[in-house]
Order: C-alpha cells, then structure tokens, then sequence
C-alpha cells in the first residue's frame, strides 16, 4: 500500500522536473534549429558543423580539458550572475568585475613575489574577490541610493574598466622587459610558486587523466563557490533574504528586510564572483595581465557567456556547473568547426543570443504551467497526503 | 587651446552626434511607452551590415538605407514579440538581441566580406550660398555634412512634436505612464507598445547605417562598439524628451570629437582617460536622471490586464 502510494509521488515529481526544465531544452533545441537554418543558408551542413563541434569540444582528452578551461571563469560569473538575478538586479558587470578583480590580484600577486607561494595566491584571489566586489557593488549602490538602472550602469563600468585596464598595461603595469617594444601590453609574469597548480585527475589508481593539458584547480575553486553558494542561497538566512527581495521586492520591505542593504549585497557578491574568474585566469592560465586592446580581449567573453550559462542552469549555482561545460564546449568546438568547416566562430554569440532570448520568452510558459499544474494537482495531492512532495512553485522563475 | 576646439571638432561634433539620435529617438519613443530596449547594440549592428552590405553589392543607396532600416524594423518586432507578448524580462532579453546581432552581423561580415572595403557611402552635400559662409566658420560646422545627418536633426523637433501635440504621443505617453488607464480609455496597450518598439527597431537600424554607411562608409566587427548602449542611457540622459536627447547626444559627439582632436595633435594626456570620459560621464548623468518626473512609471513593466 504505501509503496504503491510513493511511485506516483516520485513519478509525478520526475514529470514536475521534467517540466521545470523542458522550457530550457525546448530554448536549446530552438535555438540549434535556428543555427542550423543559418548553416544551411552559408551552404554548411549542419550535422557536419554540430559533430565538428562535438568532437573539438570533447574528442580528446585535450580537447575535453579546454573545454572546462574555458568553463571555470563561466561558472565563476554565472555563480554570481545566480546570486544577482534571484536577487532581483540584472548584472551585466561581470566583464567589468573581473577585469577589476584580474588588475587589483595581479599587483598584490606582483608585489609579493618575495613572500610564499601559498600566500600570494590566498592574497590576490583574496583581493581579486574584494576589488570586483567592490565594484560590482558600487552599482548596486546607485541603483539602491539614487535609482540608477544597473544594467546601464554596468556596461558603462565594463567600458570604464577596459580602458582602465589598458591605461595601466601600457603604464604603470606595463612589463619593464618589453616596455618601448611594440610587443603586446602586459604585466611581467607572476612567480612560479604563486600559479595555481595543473590538475590531474588519478581515478581508481588508473593512469593520469589531464596530466598534460592546461587544467587547473581554477575548476576546483569554481565548484566548491558553486556548492557555497547553493547553500548560501537555499539554505541560509541570508540567501533567503536575497531570494526574497529577488522574487517581490514590496512583500520583502513588509517583512522588514531592508531592500536596499539586500541589493548592494547582491551585486557585491556577484561582482566579487566575477573578480575571482578574473584573477584565476590570471594565476591559472596566463600566469599574467595581457589583452590585445579590445573590449573582450582579456576575458574572452566569459563576462556575458556566464550570463548564458545562469540562465540556462536554472539560475542555481549548481545547475550552472553542467551549463557552464556546455557553453565552454560551445566555444572550444566552434574553433574546430571554424578550422574544418570555415564557419566563424562567431556563428555561438548569435546562438548564445538566441538561448537567451528563448529562455527569459519561455517564462511565460514554465509560470502558465505551474499555475495549471498546481490546479490540476490539488486533489491528488490531497489523496497522496504528505507523501507528495510540495510543489516548489516559489523555485519556478 | 585653439588647436583643441577648432571648427573641424565643431563640425565632428554634428556628424557624430548622427548615430545617438537616430537611435535614442527611437528608444526614446518605445521607453515612453513603457518598453525599455536593451538590443538597440544589436540592431545597430545588423542595420549597420545589412545597409554596408547592400550598398557592396549593388552600388545603391536607397536600397542600403532600406535594407538597414528593414532589418532594424524587423528586429523591432522580434523585441516587441518577446518583451510585450512573451512580457519576458527586458533587461535580460536586450542583452541576448546584442550577442544575437553582434554575432550575425560579424558572422555574415566574415563569410559573405571578409576584410573591410570602403563603399561610396553618403557624401556632403554643397549648399550653394550657406557652405560658403566663413563668418565663424559656420559654413564648415553647419552646412558641410550629408543627407543623413540632416534627416536625424530634422528628426528631433517632429519627434517632440508627434510626442508633446498629437493624439498618437498622447496614447504613447498614457500606455507608458498608466497601462491601466489607457486600456480603460479604450487604447490598445500592446498595439502601441508593438508600434513604438517596432519603429525603436528601425530607427536602430538607421543608426546603425549612419555609421557604416555615411559616417565611416566601411564595416568591421563589433562596429558600433558600445554607441547602442550609450543611446539608451542618453534616453535617460534626456529625461525622455527628443531635446534632451539631442542635448545629451551633442555633448557625448562633443567629448567624443574632442578626444580624437587630442590624439591627433598628441596631447598629454592618456587616451584611455578620453575614451573613458563618456561613460563616466553617463554614469554621473544617470545618477541626475533619476530624479526626473518624466520617466514612464510603467517602464520595463509588462502590461498584464486584470480580468
């Protein structure tokens, strides 16, 4: 009897996820629909692109492990993306943040060459978080003092840092060993000891797995802040408080939070989350500041791919973990399709776009849905009593 | 300081100032309905190519103008689709209009052109009398610009006036200001919302001509580099009205010209700091702007019809 009575429940719950999600795969699908009618139209066969893609993204142990290169400073931004738009303020800052986070890290990396290596790094990914959030925090600041719209604040403060960053790389930053070259503007390198090490994983006393590629703890780092800051957001007092404020800012005021405090928080944590995937590209990856001059010429893009990645991961920290692989696949893969098939790579912003738009115009739908599904559900709810699983309608966007 | 502020910076002032108010026109038509959009970037770039492109291929102008402004139309009704029908978030749905619009413009600049080639874009027109005039060197700031540039200044006074004096600005106005009232009043709330959003799209898609195809008559990628953005802070900027704008797009033209005025003559100062002015400049603004009566209460707000 009751096991009769928990299959339903545990079925019904299947379908209430299978539900949750399906705007998200019904996007993606939309999306790749429309990418494939531009392949064609560019005389491309799209099955031909998409397996490309496929095998550059994970083919080879190689290609495997660029793949989560490029995802660690996209989960990084698409954690704090997370925190910002349950929050209820929209972050497009995260180039900004982590270009900040990158320039305040790498002169404390710099400055303290002479120290340990341990300290170095716990010092500038310390001051990396800090100078993001600080600067993320500083729209949040305006949008709560003064009203100010953060999502025209932020890109101001992304075009602000670009240009601050290529100010000091061709100045006070610039390294003294190519100074009056025509080289790329750069910082000197960071001591060796102060590098992230390389990951390799031993699985079950096998051989190495990613011993010889650029992996680095950056992924580490990336998915313990992702496991943080789930339960940051689910499970304690103050990610309540944010999610709250996030999901009606007047029922929020009422119960006595204070609105205002809970916005800057928000976009302090979320630009402190972009200020580290800028200062891990650093210390894991390029082991110095350099950029060829252009908006997207250090972060590679991950500022606004990690909005991509949050959004498709459901806005949960730990969703984002497979949504940011994905998206790092995306844009390893698209190299390779780009070399075999002469399809520009640029062919994955557009798609991205598109995933963005599909996902936020399918909200109407996942909220009809819950509306009708919590209607069709009351009375076998009622039937299955407590056994049933309450419906999260709160989670749904 | 005379090398610095000289008519030719003057004159750079107006052609720049071309792309702002195309775009910040229309954006200023759709938030004053209530709807704020964020792809203006976007459907700058794709007007920018698609108006490049046309003139590449066929040698003619109308047909680049109208293929720009097409495009840009049909955008706009994408975004008018998604924000208003869909009511999905504005904020977020713009910014995935921008990655679509930067990636298909680049996408198709790269496949279809591959490196940049100047066109025979719009050139200046000679006024027989006024081109001449040297007093003040008016003649060089004023009368030595092309067609397009006249068009978008000749735009702003119709625009307030359609705004401020007609009974099509006064529905605009009503829906962004009280949705509800409009509606009960008879207004069809996503009719004109759809309207506005839709003429924002083509106005985009002018301003994205402007700079490929009269200004700079060449494309490359991510041409617009940020003017979409920076138009719809203008939109605040102006408090909502077509001469604000105008004001606020002269004075971002003004910094902007300036800073290419002081590479030129290779004034101390560093160039990142220049480039940098008109944001910070923004940002200083939008802190002003908020305080601003005229800001639709409607905006970004879906309309939802209480039954």
């Amino acid at each position: 009897m009751r096991r009769s009575a928990t299959l339903p429940a545990t079925s019904l719950k299947f379908l209430w996820w299978l539900l949750i999600f399906s705007p998200l795969v019904l996007s993606l699908i939309a999306a790749l629909f429309i990418a494939s009618i531009l392949l064609l139209t560019l005389n491309a066969n799209p099955i031909e692109a998409f397996s490309s893609m496929l095998e550059g993204a994970f083919g080879t142990e190689n290609a495997t492990a660029e793949t989560f290169v490029k995802a660690i400073p996209i989960l990084l931004v698409a954690i704090g993306i997370c925190i910002a738009f349950r929050g209820g303020v929209v972050n497009i800052g995260g180039e900004g943040q982590m270009i900040v986070g990158a320039i305040a890290g790498t002169a404390v990396a710099l400055s303290l060459s002479q120290t340990s290596g341990g300290l170095i790094i716990i010092a500038s990914l310390g001051t990396g978080f800090l100078a993001g959030a600080l600067y993320g925090g500083l729209a949040g600041y305006l949008k709560s003092q003064f009203g100010v719209n953060e999502i025209l604040s932020t890109i101001m403060l992304n075009q602000i840092a670009v240009q601050l960053m290529n100010f000091l790389l061709n100045g006070p930053l610039l390294d003294p060993a190519v100074a009056g070259s025509n080289n790329i503007p750069k910082t000197a390198r960071i001591v060796e000891a102060a590098e992230l090490p390389r990951l390799s994983i031993n699985l079950f006393g096998s051989a190495a797995i990613f011993d010889r590629t650029r992996l680095h703890y950056g992924l580490v780092l990336a998915l313990i802040l992702a496991l943080i800051f789930f339960v940051l957001l689910w499970h304690t007092v103050l990610g309540y408080r944010i999610r709250a404020v996030g999901q009606n800012e007047r029922a929020a005021r009422y119960a006595g939070i204070n609105v205002k405090r809970q916005m800057i928080l928000s976009m302090f944590l979320a630009g402190g989350c972009a200020g580290i995937a800028g200062i891990v590209q650093v210390l894991g990856l390029q082991y110095r500041l350099q950029t060829d001059g252009s908006p997207t010429g250090f972060t590679g893009n991950a500022g606004f791919n990690g909005i991509v990645a949050a959004l498709f991961g459901g806005l949960n920290p730990l969703g984002a973990i497979p949504a940011s692989a994905f998206f790092g696949g995306l844009i390893v893969g698209a190299q390779k399709m780009q070399r075999d098939l002469g399809i520009p790579a640029s062919l994955i912003t557009a798609t991205n776009g598109l995933i963005v738009i599909f996902v936020v115009s399918s909200q109407i739908f996942a909220k009809r849905l819950a509306r009708y599904q919590i209607t069709l559900s009351e009375p076998p709810e009622v039937e299955a009593g407590r056994l049933a699983t309450p419906t999260p309608k709160g989670e749904v966007l | 300081m005379e090398q610095v502020f000289t008519a030719s910076v003057f004159a750079a002032t107006i052609r720049l100032a071309t792309p702002y108010i195309f775009a910040g026109l229309g954006e200023t038509f759709g938030q004053r309905s209530g709807v704020l959009n964020l792809g203006v970037e976007g459907i700058m770039l794709m007007g920018a190519f698609f108006g490049y492109y046309a003139i590449l291929v066929t040698d003619s102008l109308l047909l680049g103008l109208l293929s720009a402004i097409l495009i840009g139309l049909l955008l706009g009704l994408a975004t008018a689709f998604v924000s208003v029908t869909l009511k999905a978030d504005q904020g977020i749905s713009g910014i995935g209009f921008v990655l679509f619009g930067m990636g298909i413009s680049e996408l198709l600049f790269q496949k279809l052109v591959g490196t940049p080639r100047s066109i025979d874009g719009f050139s200046p027109i000679y006024i027989t009398g006024l081109s001449d005039i040297q007093f003040l060197s008016i003649g060089q700031i004023f009368f030595s610009h092309n067609l397009l540039i006249y068009v978008a200044f000749a735009l702003v006074p119709i625009s307030s006036y359609v705004l401020n004096h007609t009974s099509l600005g006064l529905m605009i106005r009503a829906v962004g200001q009280n949705p509800e009232a409009a509606d009960a009043m008879g207004v069809n709330v996503a009719r004109v919302r759809y309207m506005t959003v839709t003429f924002g799209g083509a106005m985009s898609g002018l301003a994205g001509a402007s700079l490929s195809i009269a200004l700079l008559q060449v494309f490359q990628q991510n041409l617009t580099s940020g003017i979409g953005f920076i138009a719809v802070a203008l939109v605040y900027f102006g408090g909502w009205r077509p001469y604000g704008l105008l004001a606020g797009a002269l004075l971002f033209s003004f910094v902007n010209a300036l800073q290419l005025q002081i590479s030129t003559i290779g004034l101390n100062i560093p160039s990142e700091f220049a480039v940098m002015a008109p944001y910070v400049i923004t940002i200083i603004a939008l802190v002003f702007a908020s305080k601003r009566t005229e800001k639709p209460t409607a905006l970004t707000k879906p309309f939802e019809r209480g039954e």
